[in-house]
């Protein structure tokens, strides 16, 4: 998956977790909790919904770089960067 | 007027009233509609597909899910809690409270349940079914969703209501449970205000329909709307229903200080255990809760004027509840007898309070509903008073007694009288 396609399913993602958020004006650049309703539960269902859709695995130590799109995607390129897009 | 009954000679902050009901049942998402619905004879059971089982029957409930919550909130939580929200702002906001302005912190909920957990455990077996049973991919969310004090905590997580809350797990007598448990809540000055009654989400878990198929106690018909039957000869068993019913309780003095729109007193009350069998009705025992109910409110039978029966539709249960009525009320001419399980299936955990709230508009309207589809009454069934297929007007409607009973032998009667 290239950068914008899993800048995508991320999308797609927080569209299932936050259904009453417009997702359509996220800066990349500022953290999801500045811009949705968002809690630690939250964060587990990206980091579960990516283990159940990709099989990506991304170790507690590591949740801190889900803060924003920015930095998700960047810390999820190396991981997915393999995974074709269905 | 009214004849004193004990209660009634009670101090005004021992007494508890009915001041709002907010419900969601197979066949009304209010309280209008409900009776509506019950008057007309219409029933809420439809045909029904889930997981395993297959096409069955069920009571489904229709009403506006995002009313009230977030469709975030709605997939965190579950349905009981869903229910349970919808029916608790109903009855906050029909009860003409100043909530904005209302202590939250004497706010108590007590929510009645059958069975909580079920649907929410079963969607994860089946989710990681999937994943060969690998349990890294069970959800996160599924000890939030399941502890017990599930739909009454979403309730106050939803109202911002601070006070106790919990949940009261009692078969399906839970809907007059939770409302008992409010009553005594107010009477011991535990809340200010309860929310109280009793919630079911039953028909989204397959092992409730697939426990009553095996026990030879699930219902089935060509017609939906004719599957639950109790009193019929041909009945055949249970049609599990979904529904919500809450009650804003507050003590008298304090609805009088507001001037509320009371809707009826709570009177009297029992709950007693058979300890006979684990799903075998005891009618020694559950005639000796109705006694307790009536003695301890000072009441002769025949002062009750409408007998809202627990009946589900099975054939041992209903004869069983039969008996004990006839024990009780022997000689009580002017006695009616209906039943709401007839409409719209049994809502479990929330059918004590629906089955009650169908019957309070006769303390004005003085109709009896009836209860449907007896084409050919059981002989063991044929109650003198027992209201069948149309309703009844009444020369008067003063006291309505309300039975649920429920598996592992637990009984229980309110009795509510006309404000």
């Amino acid at each position: 998956m290239t950068p914008a396609e899993i800048r995508e399913e991320i999308l797609d993602i927080l569209s299932e977790i936050a259904p009453d958020e417009d997702l359509s004006s996220i800066d990349d650049n500022k953290s999801f909790r500045e811009q949705l309703e968002m809690d630690s539960m939250d964060f587990l269902d990206i980091v579960m919904e990516l283990r159940k859709r990709h099989r990506v695995q991304i170790p507690e130590g590591e949740y801190g770089n889900l803060a924003s799109m920015g930095s998700t995607v960047t810390y999820l390129e190396p991981k997915m960067r393999d995974i074709v897009n269905a | 007027m009214i004849a004193v009954d004990r209660t009634s000679q009670l101090p005004d902050d021992q007494r508890v009233v009915i001041t709002g009901i907010g419900l969601t049942s197979p066949n009304g998402h209010n309280l209008e509609m409900f009776r509506e619905s019950l008057l007309e004879g219409k029933s809420g059971v439809r045909n029904y597909n889930i997981r395993y089982v297959g096409d069955t029957l069920a009571g489904v409930c229709e009403f506006e899910t995002t009313k009230y919550q977030s469709k975030r909130d709605m997939r965190r939580g579950t349905r009981a809690g869903t229910v349970g929200i919808w029916a608790a702002s109903e009855a906050i906001h029909r009860s003409g409270l100043d909530w904005p302005n209302v202590d939250k912190s004497k706010v108590g909920i007590y929510i009645g349940v059958t069975e909580h957990g079920n649907v929410e455990t079963e969607n994860e077996i089946y989710s990681i079914k999937a994943y060969d049973y690998d349990t890294t991919f069970w959800s996160h969310h599924h000890n939030p969703r399941t502890v017990a004090n599930n739909p009454a905590g979403e309730i106050a997580l939803n109202m911002g209501i601070t006070g106790p809350h919990y949940t009261i797990g009692a078969a399906c007598a839970a809907g007059n449970a939770g409302i008992i448990q409010g009553v005594q809540m107010l009477r011991l000055k535990e809340c200010d205000l309860a929310i109280a009654g009793g919630v079911s989400e039953s028909i989204h878990t397959f092992g409730i329909f697939a426990s009553f198929k095996s026990q030879g106690a699930l219902a089935s018909h060509e017609d939906p709307t004719k599957a639950s039957r109790p009193f019929d000869t041909a009945r055949n068993g249970i049609v599990v229903a979904e529904g919500a019913c809450l009650y804003t309780l507050e003590r008298l003095s304090d609805a009088k200080a507001r001037s509320a729109n009371i809707i009826a007193e709570i009177v009297s009350y029992a709950i007693n255990t058979d300890a006979t069998d684990f799903v075998l009705p005891n009618p020694e025992r559950q005639a000796q809760c109705l006694q307790m109910a009536l003695d301890r409110g000072g009441l002769t039978p025949d002062r009750i004027n409408i007998v809202s029966t627990h009946a589900t539709g099975t054939s041992s249960g209903d004869s069983q509840e039969c008996i004990a009525l006839r024990n009780v009320f022997q000689g009580c001419d002017t006695l009616r007898f209906n039943n709401t399980k007839s409409f719209i299936g049994h809502a479990m955990g929330a059918a004590g309070a629906l089955e009650l709230a169908g019957n309070l508009p006769a303390f004005q309207d003085r109709v009896c509903h009836a209860t449907i589809n007896v084409d050919n009454l059981d002989p063991e069934c044929a109650l003198p008073g027992l209201v069948i297929n149309q309703p009844q007007e009444l020369p008067r409607v003063d006291y309505i007694l309300n039975n649920s009973f429920g598996m592992l032998g637990i009984n229980s009667v309110v009795i509510v009288r006309r404000f």
